[in-house]
């Protein structure tokens, strides 16, 4: 296994601490004069997403992470588990729903998402920034009111809940960005 | 990227001013080589190299060989080289002031280096702090007496993140860490901060005397601005069985943490043998100067 020197840190790294990989988002280099080089490092782990600080000293060397990232197209739900299927070479991974988290809520069959992958296991995946979604259920809309400002909660077909304007009715499409699960604008039918 | 042009054009004013005021002072401009055979080793500075020659950390080899010479104010701004050093105040190649006047003390050292930063920066006289007054302020333990073991409890006690390979016996090492994480921080906030009588532990190439109350410290002094280290100055160590004995210690403690020894520099102890006269040296970085002065973030708007 490879491993990184304290001189090798950058930003975008991924290392493995104890078993579990991290990377580093942010990293400040800190040196008094005559004293050790100080790496402080914000790192986040890439099984729970949970950010940490952490500080090294010159000299200390980290495991380098296998980690990938490729194209996948989420394929269907079973059971409780997602399976996806790699663009590439169609091989597929099953994630459960811990791991998919809150984007198991915006993403249909047949959607192209980013899987992470450590130590050839699925780990992580992420939706496209911003998805097209029809509207499920909703609230009728109110007559004559197209004031943007006024939200009614609305539940998209994949199941998301998210809040849009009042005007919107059942069999819209919205545009809804997957990582504040807000509403962007009223769309027309994907193709 | 190139940074904003208006920067570079600031730097070149504050580059001219700062030539100005050295030749006020009847400062004699100075070149020295950037490369050469011999370097002063330190602990953390890991000099490069190009063919078997290592590219200068800082020009304070050479402008010793001059004043033992027999020039007497001297000063240089030059580009100096230090590996692996890259950060938002930091990159391998960068630009440094250094000054030298016969006859000066530490005091007049400060005085000096004080009248330089009023003069470029346009700010109020520096305070003056000790640096165990700093650390009684911002840490609250004696950086004197302070056993390692103190140390490290009150580190543990700041809750400051503290690195896998810390040196478990080495004081100086906790010191750094907690002057680094504790002390720079709140270092020349209100103006222009200079710190003074460093650990003996930490001389460097400074003379080592005692204070009032006996204690002995190391006649260096650092200059802080908004949490930045700008500058770093010595009453010079003139003696040069001392100066071997100080390097070979860093070649130690070099080796301890798994980096090669430097074959000390032979020329200066030389010269120093022949006679050092007593002196006052500083060095500055001009790209954090430049920054600061600028308002910046990062050197790298100020370089370039």
């Amino acid at each position: 296994m490879s491993s990184y020197s304290t001189n090798e840190f950058r930003k975008g790294l991924k290392i493995q601490i104890d078993g579990v990989p991290f990377q580093i988002i942010e990293m400040n280099f800190r040196k008094p004069g005559k004293g050790a080089s100080l790496y402080e490092c914000k790192m986040k782990n890439l099984i729970r997403g949970t950010v940490t600080d952490k500080t090294y000293r010159a000299g200390q060397s980290l495991e380098a992470a296998d980690v990938e990232e490729f194209t996948a197209q989420f394929l269907y739900r079973q059971g409780t588990d997602y399976v996806f299927m790699k663009n590439d070479d169609y091989e597929q991974y099953e994630l459960t729903n811990e791991q998919v988290g809150d984007v198991g809520k915006f993403i249909k069959e047949g959607l192209d998402c980013q899987l992470m992958i450590y130590n050839n296991n699925p780990i992580a995946v992420t939706a496209p920034n911003h998805v097209i979604l029809q509207v499920e259920y909703c609230e009728p809309a109110t007559k004559g009111n197209t004031a943007t400002n006024v939200s009614k909660p609305v539940k998209m077909e994949t199941g998301a809940e998210i809040l849009a304007p009042a005007f919107i009715n059942i069999g819209d499409w919205l545009r809804v960005d997957t990582r504040t699960a807000e509403y962007i604008e009223r769309s027309k039918k994907p193709e | 990227m190139c940074p904003k042009l208006s920067n570079l054009e600031h730097r070149s004013k504050l580059l001219a001013d700062l030539r100005h005021f050295f030749s006020q002072r009847n400062f004699l401009e100075v070149e020295t080589p950037l490369l050469s055979s011999e370097v002063i080793p330190e602990q953390h500075i890991e000099p490069l190299v190009v063919h078997s020659q290592y590219l200068q950390a800082s020009p304070e080899l050479h402008m010793k060989r001059l004043l033992a010479a027999g020039m007497t104010s001297i000063y240089q701004v030059t580009r100096s080289f230090r590996g692996h050093e890259q950060g938002t105040l930091h990159a391998p190649e960068f630009t440094i002031v250094e000054w030298y006047r016969v006859g000066d003390d530490m005091q007049a050292g400060i005085t000096l280096l004080d009248e330089l930063c009023q003069s470029l920066l346009d700010t109020r006289p520096a305070t003056r702090t000790s640096y165990s007054e700093s650390f009684s302020r911002h840490v609250g333990i004696c950086p004197h007496t302070s056993t390692v073991s103190t140390l490290i409890d009150r580190a543990r006690a700041l809750r400051i993140e503290i690195p896998a390979n810390m040196p478990q016996h080495d004081r100086d090492e906790w010191l750094n860490l907690l002057l680094a994480t504790q002390v720079e921080p709140n270092l020349g906030i209100k103006g222009p901060e200079i710190l003074f009588d460093y650990p003996a532990s930490q001389a460097a190439l400074a003379k080592i005397a005692p204070r009032k109350d006996g204690i002995q410290v190391a006649r260096r002094f650092e200059l802080y601005w908004r949490g930045v280290e700008l500058a770093n100055g010595y009453d010079e160590l003139t003696d040069a069985a001392e100066l071997q004995n100080r390097l070979e210690n860093v070649n130690e403690k070099r080796v301890a943490d798994d980096r090669p020894a430097l074959s000390l520099p032979k020329s200066l102890l030389q010269a120093m043998e022949r006679g050092l006269p007593a002196c006052s040296g500083c060095a500055l970085g001009f790209d954090r100067l430049a920054m600061l002065a600028l308002g910046k973030k990062s050197i790298a708007e100020v370089m370039p």
